[in-house]
């Protein structure tokens, strides 16, 4: 314990560790809150899921956060449903009998760009005769637009930019541009103010209703932005932290403790088990690492777990395990295992009580060190589209950023986001790792 | 690659043996090692022929490939139309068994891969299955020389500048270590966990996409310039961005690890009484610090070239450049075992005759190390 007082009063001299030591704690809490939120089921249901679950979402376009560093600001996404503020009800019923359902949509838009599109989501429930539906949209500069009226029936989607008859009726201007603009006006700005969407909404029967929704998708949403898929780029980039804080750390542990502990068993042994131990290191040094990995993921099986096994075992036989093998030849001189081996310990004994713990202090360093290196081996290896297919990752999105040229096309967000999550994640364990280094290796003492 | 390598510690206190016994003692070294290398690089390839082959299951998707390419032939034949489905059938397996016994697919996977093993070893390197390169040819020779000389261009450039380059700089830095730029090193050298592919990604965004100085990717401008000095130009502004991503990724760690080397070594005693001679720095620098350290510098560049032959596969594909990394990788994608079977091999070969040759290069620059003498490890 006193020992591990000292590291820390150590680590504090060098302001890299600590800020690296900031970084990696962040990053493990914050993996584990996001399992214990976003459990692993739900979490591939949301990513897998299609046009119900990411439908109302805007596509490919940038997180909110743009906005702030741009004059012109971008359009955000609005989704208002009934009993939403800025939703407004008037039930009357004509005399006739007739029931109106009036829902007002009234937002502020104070943009100085266009929308993506404006969608009317409706859901009724009737016997036989249909409800009927019509949309008005009055606007700030006191037009006022009769959109359409039509019947509609248990759901309906009514997108307005696809509506040739509005279309001609706002002079031939796409719908989800020309509603913002005035007339004739030749410098395309929209009209800022309070605009009123009316839908006036018939039942013929009893007990007939008509819910209705309106969404408007931005140039803006969510702090993460979307994606080809209209899905929210926050997920992704959430789950990413605890799929690679796994997969890195159980790497670099399961790499490092195997090597320390095939190395000793080679040192104490020596001979033949030394010799084979060499051998097997020689033949790995001629295997092709990346190759076998991409052959591995194309051919058998791209779970991320059988990656992680194959990762952990071409890494075991590598040049690590001669730096190991020089400590344990040292070690094993020592007195004390001399004592150890004169009152009849057993071999097991020796290298598993004596050997490896005299060694651990010198496996940290380069256990910290090695995890940035799995950490981008799981993004490079999702770059070649050889990522777990279920889950989202940070590769996974840099990989999808690529195949749909988010570089050409300028959506830059897409690829930066977790660019620099992945970023952030190896200059973390790096600087915390070089630091370690630098405490526990004494040759580098104040060098 | 690892750029401290184990000293070859000489024979302890061994008594001195006639110059007939050094010889014998040599050969019989060489003769055990290259035995010995030949067997890893045996297995090593047999491995990947294995993993490659996915243990056989390459051979039913190909039969199932065979079968369907066949019956379909057969089938849309207009030549055969009238036949009667009995014959028709005879034929279609009659053609299917002879396609199958031309790739040699009725011998069982385990017979067929010590083909492919024998094959390899004597650099037959046989046809591509699928691949083909840009003249038209199957030869899996033919398809890697098309591509070596991109991989080359890329690797050797990079590697030697960052290579002369990092050895340089971290000698100056040994020199005066705590300044300023040697805390800038050593501040900038966790950068290096960074691998190059995504610094590429980096750079793209900035110098294609944003400032439109450079190219995003490829070797040359299409149309391609006529004269040569055009090509070269352009050649090489297209060289500029994947280079610079693969030096910047190792930069800094390069130079930490060669600076703190020459560091341990310059605080020996000999150079502290060689310092306290008064001998001029150059000096002490060639022959006391620079001397002791030459197999290590030599072990590192060795493996250095030979790693430039392997290219870098996820920067060749993230920089589309036509090399032997992006090769291999699309070998991989089509499942062309002869094609990774190929690429592999000649890196095995590579691999040990400089390893050979590094035990013999370490006797002739280290008075100290005896080949074949003492403990070997």
């Amino acid at each position: 314990m006193k020992k591990f007082i000292n590291t820390l009063r150590e680590i504090w001299k060098y302001p890299s560790a600590v800020f690296g030591m900031i970084i990696v704690l962040a990053l493990l809490v914050a993996a584990v809150v996001v399992v214990v939120k976003i459990p692993y089921s739900e979490a591939i249901d949301t990513w897998r899921g299609g046009e119900e679950v990411y439908g109302k979402n805007p596509r490919n376009v940038p997180p909110t956060w743009y906005n702030w560093f741009r004059k012109d600001k971008l359009v955000e996404s609005l989704d208002m449903n009934e009993g939403d503020e800025g939703v407004t009800i008037e039930e009357i019923v004509t005399e006739g009998g007739t029931p109106i359902k009036t829902t007002t949509f009234e937002f502020d838009f104070q943009y100085d760009t266009f929308p993506q599109d404006l969608v009317f989501y409706f859901t009724s429930t009737f016997d036989t005769k249909q409800p009927f539906v019509s949309v008005k949209i009055f606007t700030p500069d006191e037009r006022e637009i009769k959109v359409g009226s039509f019947a509609i029936g248990a759901t309906h989607t009514y997108p307005l930019k696809q509506d040739e008859k509005l279309r001609k009726k706002l002079g031939g201007v796409v719908p989800n541009i020309g509603i913002f603009i005035q007339e004739n006006d030749e410098t395309q700005t929209p009209v800022k103010g309070i605009y009123r969407l009316v839908v006036e909404s018939i039942t013929f029967e009893e007990g007939s209703t008509v819910q209705s929704e309106f969404v408007l998708t931005g140039q803006v949403f969510g702090w993460a932005g979307t994606d080809h898929l209209r899905r929210d780029l926050s997920l992704p980039l959430l789950w990413g932290i605890p799929v690679a804080m796994a997969f890195g750390l159980l790497a670099a542990i399961g790499t490092s403790v195997l090597t320390m502990a095939i190395a000793a068993i080679g040192t104490w042994y020596g001979g033949i088990v030394d010799g084979i131990i060499q051998r097997i290191t020689e033949i790995n040094l001629v295997l092709p690492f990346l190759s076998i990995l991409i052959m591995i993921g194309t051919f058998y099986s791209r779970s991320i777990w059988v990656i992680l096994g194959a990762t952990i075992a071409l890494s075991i036989f590598t040049g690590g395990i001669k730096s190991y093998r020089s400590m344990f030849i040292q070690v094993k001189e020592s007195t004390y295992i001399e004592a150890a081996r004169a009152y009849g310990a057993k071999n097991g004994r020796i290298i598993f009580r004596y050997l490896i713990p005299r060694v651990i202090p010198l496996l940290l360093p380069g256990l910290v060190s090695a995890v940035p290196s799995f950490v981008f081996l799981e993004a490079s290896l999702a770059l070649l589209g050889i990522g777990d297919p279920v889950l989202p990752t940070w590769g996974k999105m840099i990989n999808d950023a690529y195949a749909n040229a988010a570089i050409y096309r300028g959506w830059y967000y897409w690829i930066l986001e977790p660019a620099v999550l992945l970023m952030i994640t190896g200059l973390g364990f790096a600087s915390l790792g070089f630091a370690l280094d630098r405490i526990f290796n004494p040759r580098l003492r104040g060098m | 690659m690892g750029s401290v390598t184990e000293n070859v510690t000489p024979a302890v206190e061994k008594k001195k043996s006639a110059s007939s016994n050094t010889l014998t003692r040599v050969l019989k070294y060489s003769g055990v090692r290259l035995f010995s290398l030949f067997i890893t690089v045996v297995i090593g390839v047999y491995l990947t022929i294995l993993i490659a082959n996915m243990g056989g299951y390459v051979d039913q998707m190909m039969k199932a490939e065979i079968q369907e390419r066949i019956t379909m032939q057969i089938a849309m034949n207009p030549a055969f139309k009238t036949m009667d489905p009995a014959t028709k059938n005879k034929l279609t397996q009659e053609k299917i068994a002879s396609e199958i016994e031309r790739l040699n697919l009725d011998q069982p996977m385990v017979i067929r891969s010590f083909h492919f093993l024998k094959n390899a070893l004597t650099l037959n390197l046989g046809r591509a299955l699928h691949m083909t390169s840009v003249a038209g040819s199957r030869s899996v020779r033919q398809i890697i020389t098309e591509k070596l000389p991109y991989t080359l261009l890329l690797m050797a450039s990079s590697q030697l500048i960052l290579f002369f380059s990092t050895v340089f700089l971290a000698l100056a830095l040994s020199r005066k270590y705590g300044s300023f730029w040697d805390k800038v090193i050593i501040t900038l050298s966790p950068t290096s966990s960074v691998p190059a592919w995504f610094y590429g990604i980096f750079l793209i965004l900035i110098f294609a996409a944003v400032l439109k100085i450079l190219p995003f990717g490829g070797v040359i401008d299409a149309p391609v310039p006529k004269d040569f000095l055009g090509r070269t130009l352009s050649v090489l502004k297209h060289l500029i961005l994947p280079a610079s991503s693969l030096i910047i990724s190792t930069f800094f760690i390069s130079i930490y690890n060669w600076r703190t080397f020459f560091l341990i070594y310059s605080s020996e005693d000999y150079v502290e009484l060689a310092k306290a001679k008064g001998l001029p720095s150059r000096d002490v620098e060639r022959r006391y610090i620079l001397r002791p350290t030459l197999p290590t510098i030599i072990t590192s560049f060795a493996l250095l070239l030979i790693g430039i032959w392997t290219g870098a596969i996820i920067t060749e594909t993230v920089f589309q450049w036509p090399g032997l990394g992006r090769e291999t990788y699309k070998a991989i994608g089509l499942y062309d075992t002869p094609v990774i079977v190929g690429i592999t091999i000649i890196y095995a070969y590579l691999l040990a005759i400089t390893v050979f040759l590094l035990d013999f290069v370490y006797a002739l620059v280290d008075p100290r190390v005896k080949i074949g003498g003492g403990s070997s490890k």
